[in-house]
């Protein structure tokens, strides 16, 4: 087993064994404390630019089955375990998290204190990092601290437009793809849609020109406000269109109704967070994964309902657009990993779009 | 929601007494509970008959009623304090039967007492298996498919529906026999015939066998507002087919990918939100292996053991949640006090694996089978929690006090190795360890056993490990060895070589991962080098305490050793100490996480017990409350210079050590049995004939009496000696003059100079009978005013000569009027929780406070002999042969019971009565016994004591049946008994206990091997039919005076502490 390293913005190093592929990267180091879900979380846009620490110390014990897989390949740029699995034991498993991480070239660090790691973050807020194969350096710690996670949304969304039939669908959804999760397109699918998912810079003219039922906006990576001319499109559409966003989506669409977004201390990812539904009092446990949110006091300008509010923390968790026929989630209801308990958001957005969903 | 304002006065009904399958977890739910509504400024009346429990305290509640758990009684309790809701879900499956019973009266309807926290439906639905059934199809939740068949024909049309292979289970047949599983239709027109054959009704279910299928658990919770969350999910390492309360458990779910997890965390919520649960809820799922086909096997619509493990594994207080949402809260107003940041609606995040382990009795009960199936047989449990599988397996192994810290168990017997691996028992981990040392593949475990091959791949590397290990120390393989949970002894032992001692850290147990700065300070260890949670918060600002717990529930030391823990940690606080808490049992009081300043969830074993020693440098360890388990580390701990509070090491050993203690007794001019010790044979049968028969053959040290036996002849000294000799025993056997005489018991505290008895206790059952068995009477009823003052002027000089400062508990023995003494235990001991709640003296807190250097007369406690209330107690054992049928179930100086009920009247027959009554001996009732009959058998040297006995019996007109020696003597008694010949040990006692319409069987004597299985298979069948069995002259005495004075459970007085 090879020794690697990781280290903080803070200068603070852990010395682990690496696995995965060989090799250093440089990223924001964030944590999920999800505890299961390890091909979902590795292969989410949205962990674009990030190394991923699992707080759970048991990764990849049911290894990798590939149709788990949210994307095409791994997205976040190293991963970082207190243990992982090299001899997984589950009937769908196809390869170890280990030979995962060599086939999509990112490596990996174990046998280091994650609690540690997440506490350090917690109390400092997200950090950039370097996972290392070699003892760091100052010049490191330079390109550590200089690091910025940026033009990740074009990296992480389809070039051309992908159309998904089916057969006999009732609606037709426009997917635009800022670093989608395939779950979010499957479960439009599963809902009678047919989807088509568009380019992050692809213009509202020829979506709406396209005739469909719907926008449907993904998550991705990054901060909101860097995507400027994808936000204008956002506000182009709204209003014209039912729209729906998750997670970046969700606040693109506030960034377009001149809601403010922030970046929060060290974010929420995990598939344990509370969203209470303020107009039925009902709390939905949610799989999330993002680390800016939309500032709470500036929906009312915007024109949004806060409609949904983190329990723990009071962070806006879903606004709704009543006079413009949208709706948003911070939270992902297409679950993978992570709870499927706010799968029924879908049909609130079927229903919207004139079909029998629920609200 | 907010609170319910209309709920001003609960009533909470406990569980009673500690049984197999419902042990000290609700004695933590209740405890929960009642502080719960308290702090809510509810009214709370609470109802149990466990006085060893933490909940029956003077303050838990308003008012707190030690009383028979029956209807009538909660009827009776109602009327007096006329509350307006009962809470009943926290009490098991007793204080929901009786909930039940109310509710279907129309009792509560009539009282205007609203059930909550419990949805009367769900529980109907839960309880009969067909209603389950529909009610889960109803909401598309799939159950194992079964069907009934009554011919051949039928039975293949069912399993074509089913599907192959299917289990052919006969209506019916007790224990499943005349079943079998079929693969084929050829195979089930056998399989099907012989059940059909075997059912008393020719009916036979055909279900689906799902063998090897994974076993898992999830624990949710709801609100009325139909929030709803899943606190933690567990997976048996064990599959299906072996009750969860037997299998060994891990938390989190380990082998499930996230399509898996969520499938059936979704069923568990869709489960709770169908049925209509506001509360706690356990549901329990087989999983198969290969597919995502999956089967709902029981709901839970309470809280329950599973519950407290998971409450434990997460920190994630279930009860307390519980018993908020039953007074109207919503899940997003509750705060999770362990993070103070966040909400009971928070899923637990863990960060770390948990392992439990359940403790079984099978060493008490030599010759039961050990084979683990659906009967839940483990008395208790133990939990370890760890960052890995290995080191938490490795922390609950040596924790569960079976003199094992790895999992190599010396096999003995002469079973071979390929053989042994086919049993499913209570020693599979460990033949499966012996299995991959000696070579056999993961693959070749997994076909025989079905266990997921990621546990046994662990198992794997631990025995690679340590045949590594034997090939010499390196540092790598040290650290993997640590990582693995192996102690410096354990890796000094497999190597042959020394290994660097190395302090552990600690992280906490925080329901989050880490996510939020939690105030919890609950911890466990993790190797050296990380960084350690603890020491970061433990300031020394404080003096602090370490208390060690008592470890796993386990006959012989049972829950009243984590009341004592529990009142020693709460009185220490009290005194403005900062006190740490080691202990492992995850049922218990003791390790609720605001119990102690800090809890360190651990093993208690020494170098587990000294890594906690390093972060707090105590002032000093307490040892004296956690039974034997803590008292047993005091020379360790000394030994490392640490100081002991209370009664010093010396002390301990100077009482536990048979020659010092005899010397001592020299010293005194006391008396105790005479006795010898031998190694061998001849030395025994020596020392027998020296000390004349009857003798008492022990080990020397011992835990309930352990391994004794009497003797009455050099025959069965021969006996017993090979039997003890074929154990591999190195210390001699100890061999005592048996006396059977009365035996008292005497709990004293001493601060060195004074000395304060808060009473005395005398038990029903004579010497030979272990003190835990027996019925224990306060205060007593025949013992004269000069035998009072020389027990009680024996006992200041014992207390004192030992140097006691807290507490001592002494056993005495009078035989021919003379006071001999016959053990002496310096520490807490299992009637204290009693003892305090009948004489209204804090005992612990007294103990503790002197063991901290207050004195009994500044804290204004009198010396000598507390004057006895005018009331009388009784403590009636109860037992749990229910479990274990194939038990030998006559009481000796082997303890065989695994729980206790008090019994509080205005004399001592109504005690009696109350007493029984709450252990539920149906054959003390006002109307008299239901059933007539009562079966006797006494042995001969015993005939003649029983003319009494046989005069009462008779008087009530009951039917005596006897065997035919006993029947003689009870005809020269001039009493009429059936002789019922060698009907006793032939295969059709079952049908005489029925045709005889027996309702008590009064069995004495069968201690020879000949004897004992006809002995076990009566009271087999007795236990199945509910009939009582009592083993001892004394008992079967005192329970016909108890029938003959006709009480009735709406009569007696109603005992509020």
């Amino acid at each position: 087993m090879s020794k690697a390293y990781l280290l903080l913005e803070n200068g603070e190093v852990f010395a682990g064994e690496g696995f995965g592929a060989p090799g250093g990267r440089v990223g924001e180091l964030v944590f999920t404390t999800g505890m299961t879900g390890c091909a979902e979380s590795l292969t989410d846009p949205s962990y674009a630019g990030q190394l991923l620490c699992f707080t759970f110390p048991q990764l990849g014990n049911y290894g990798i089955a590939r149709p788990d897989m949210e994307n095409c390949r791994v997205w976040p740029l190293a991963v970082i375990a207190r243990e992982y699995c090299p001899e997984p034991s589950n009937f769908r498993s196809e390869l170890s998290v280990d030979e995962f991480l060599r086939e999509n070239g990112v490596p990996g660090l174990a046998g280091v204190d994650t609690r540690r790691i997440t506490q350090l973050i917690r109390e400092h807020g997200v950090m950039n990092a370097a996972v290392t194969p070699s003892e760091p350096t100052a010049e490191l710690l330079e390109r550590v601290r200089a690091y910025r996670v940026a033009g990740r949304v074009a990296a992480a969304s389809v070039s051309a437009p992908v159309r998904m039939e089916r057969p006999g669908a009732a609606f037709s959804v426009a997917l635009m793809d800022y670093g989608y999760k395939k779950s979010i397109a499957e479960s439009l699918l599963e809902l009678g849609c047919s989807v088509t998912v568009y380019p992050h810079d692809t213009g509202a003219a020829e979506v709406l020109a396209a005739g469909h039922d719907g926008v449907m906006l993904s998550n991705g990576p990054g901060d909101p406000a860097d995507n400027v001319y994808e936000i204008s499109q956002i506000a182009a559409m709204m209003g014209k269109i039912p729209v729906f966003g998750i997670c970046l989506g969700h606040q693109m669409m506030a960034l377009a109704q001149g809601a403010r977004t922030v970046k929060m201390k060290f974010g929420h990812r995990g598939a344990n967070q509370p969203a209470k539904d303020l107009k039925t009092g009902r709390v939905y446990v949610t799989s999330q994964n993002h680390g800016y949110a939309v500032d709470v006091d500036s929906v009312g300008a915007a024109g949004a309902q806060l409609r949904f509010v983190n329990v723990n923390d009071g962070s806006c968790e879903g606004l709704d657009y009543p006079e413009l026929g949208a709706f948003s989630l911070q939270f992902h209801p297409e679950a993978h990993g992570g709870p499927l308990d706010s799968r029924g958001m879908f049909g609130r957005f079927i229903s919207m779009m004139g079909g029998e969903g629920n609200a | 929601m907010p609170k319910d304002s209309s709920i001003k006065k609960v009533l909470v009904i406990g569980s009673g007494p500690i049984v197999i399958g419902q042990a000290a977890e609700f004695d933590y739910a209740g405890t929960q509970a009642c502080r719960s509504l308290m702090a809510e400024g509810v009214e709370t009346v609470l109802v149990n008959s466990n006085p060893a429990t933490i909940m029956t305290d003077a303050g838990m509640a308003g008012s707190v009623y030690i009383e028979p758990l029956c209807a009538r009684t909660v009827e009776r309790i109602i009327e007096q304090e006329k509350p307006d809701s009962l809470l009943a879900g926290l009490g098991g499956q007793t204080g929901l039967n009786i909930a039940m019973e109310l509710h279907r009266s129309g009792f509560l309807e009539r009282y205007g007492v609203r059930l909550i926290g419990t949805n009367i439906d769900a529980i109907l639905k839960c309880e009969d298996r067909q209603l389950f059934k529909d009610a889960m199809e109803a909401i598309g939740q799939p159950t194992i498919p079964s069907r009934t068949a009554e011919t051949v024909p039928a039975a293949l049309a069912a399993a074509r529906t089913i599907g192959y292979p299917v289990i052919v289970r006969p209506a019916f047949t007790l224990g499943g026999s005349g079943g079998g599983v079929a693969h084929s239709e050829q195979e089930l027109k056998t399989v099907a015939a012989a059940g059909i054959e075997a059912s008393p009704i020719g009916q036979i279910l055909v279900e689906k066998y799902i063998f090897g299928w994974k076993e898992i658990e999830f624990e949710v919770m709801r609100d009325a507002a139909g929030s709803a969350v899943t606190v933690c999910s567990m997976e048996n390492m064990d599959p299906v087919g072996i009750h969860t309360g037997d299998s060994i458990v891990v938390a989190p779910a380990l082998t499930l990918a996230d399509r898996e997890y969520q499938m059936l965390r979704s069923a568990a919520l869709d489960i709770i939100s169908a049925m209509g649960i506001a509360g706690g809820c356990n549901c329990q799922f087989a999983l198969d292996p290969e597919s995502f086909d999956y089967a709902v096997i029981e709901v839970n619509p309470r809280v329950s053991r599973s519950s407290a493990l998971a409450s434990k594994a997460t920190g994630y207080p279930i009860a307390k949640v519980s018993a908020k949402i039953a007074l109207g809260y919503t899940l997003d107003e509750i705060k999770n006090e362990v993070t103070g940041e966040t909400f009971a609606c928070f899923e637990p995040a863990l960060d770390y694996v948990v392992v439990k382990l359940p403790k079984w009795p099978f060493d008490k009960f030599a010759g039961a089978s050990r084979d683990l199936g659906p009967q839940m047989k483990a008395t208790g449990e133990v939990m370890a929690i760890a960052p890995t599988f290995e080191a938490a397996l490795m922390k609950a192994v040596r924790g569960a006090e079976i003199k094992l810290d790895t999992l190599n168990r010396p096999y003995t017997g002469r079973t071979p190795l390929a053989r042994r691996l086919r049993n499913m028992d209570d020693l599979r981990l460990f033949t499966l360890f012996e299995a991959l040392k000696a070579g056999y593949t993961v693959e070749e475990l997994h076909a025989l056993t079905r266990i997921d091959e990621w546990f046994l791949r662990k198992l794997r590397g631990m025995a690679e490990l340590e045949l590594s290990l034997a090939e010499g120390l390196t540092e790598e393989k040290i650290a993997l060895a640590r990582r693995f949970g192996y102690t410096t002894a354990a890796i000094e032992r497999l190597s042959g070589e020394k290994c660097p001692e190395s302090l552990p850290s600690y992280k906490m147990v925080d329901t989050c991962a880490a996510e939020f700065d939690a105030r919890t300070p609950y911890f466990y260890s993790v190797p050296a080098g990380q960084h350690c949670d603890a020491r970061e918060r433990v300031t020394h600002g404080r003096e602090s305490v370490l208390v060690l717990g008592s470890g796993p529930i386990r006959i012989g030391q049972g829950i009243e050793f984590d009341y004592s823990s529990v009142h020693c940690v709460r009185t220490l606080r009290d005194m403005g100490y900062d006190v740490a808490i080691v202990n492992n049992n995850p049922e218990t009081v003791s390790t609720d996480y605001d119990t102690a300043s800090r809890l360190y969830f651990e093993p208690l074993c020494p170098e587990d017990v000294m890594g906690v020693i390093a972060v707090e440098r105590p002032v000093g360890v307490v040892v004296a409350f956690g039974g034997q388990t803590a008292i047993s580390l005091a020379d360790f701990l000394v030994s490392r210079g640490v100081k002991i509070l209370g009664t010093s090491a010396e002390g301990i050993d100077l009482a536990e050590d048979r020659e010092k203690f005899d010397a001592l007794l020299g010293r005194l001019g006391m008396e105790r049995p005479k006795a010898a010790a031998a190694h061998t044979m001849d030395e025994a049968l020596a020392a027998a004939e020296e000390l004349g028969c009857p003798v008492l053959l022990r080990p020397s040290y011992v835990i309930g009496g352990q391994n004794m036996v009497i003797a009455h002849d050099a025959e069965d000294v021969r006996r017993y000696m090979s039997v003890i000799l074929s154990g591999g025993n190195d210390n001699p056997v100890l061999i005592d003059k048996y006396m059977p005489g009365t035996e008292l018991e005497v709990d004293v505290i001493s601060d060195g100079e004074r000395v304060l008895i808060p009473g005395i206790m005398e038990h029903i059952e004579r010497a030979g009978v272990h003190s835990g068995d027996s019925i224990a009477v306060y205060p007593p009823v025949d013992l004269g005013e000069e035998m009072t003052e020389l027990i009680c002027s024996s006992s200041r000089r014992l207390a004192l000569a030992l140097g006691t400062r807290g507490l001592v508990n002494i056993q005495y023995l009078i035989y021919e009027g003379r006071l001999c003494v016959i053990e002496v235990n310096p520490r807490a001991s299992r009637t204290v929780p009693y003892l305090s709640k009948v004489t209204g003296v804090p005992m612990v807190d007294i103990a503790t406070r002197v063991m901290m250097g207050e004195t009994i007369e500044s804290l204004g406690w009198p010396d000598g002999l507390w004057k006895a209330p005018p009331l009388c107690a009784v403590k009636v054992p109860v037992f749990s042969f229910g479990k274990v049928p194939d038990a030998n179930s006559l009481l000796g100086p082997e303890m065989k019971s695994t729980g206790e009920v008090l019994g509080v009247g205005a004399d001592l027959t109504e005690a009696l009565f109350k007493g029984f009554s709450a252990a539920g001996y149906d054959f003390v009732s006002a109307e008299g016994a239901k059933r007539r009959g009562v079966l006797l058998s006494v042995e001969n040297r015993s005939l003649g004591e029983i003319g009494t006995l046989v005069r009462r019996l008779d008087a009530e007109g009951l039917h005596l049946y006897a065997t035919p020696d006993t029947a003689a003597a009870v005809r020269a008694l001039g009493c009429y008994a059936f002789d019922i010949g060698q009907a006793m040990n032939s295969a059709s006692v079952g049908a005489l206990l029925e045709r005889a319409d027996i309702g008590l069987v009064i069995y004495t004597g069968a201690l020879h091997d000949d004897t004992m299985g006809d002995y076990i298979g009566l009271h087999r069948e007795a236990v199945r039919r509910g009939i009582p069995c009592l083993t001892s002259l004394d008992t079967a005495l005192a329970a016909a005076g108890v029938m003959s004075r006709h009480l009735s459970l709406d009569t007696v007085s109603l005992w509020k502490i």
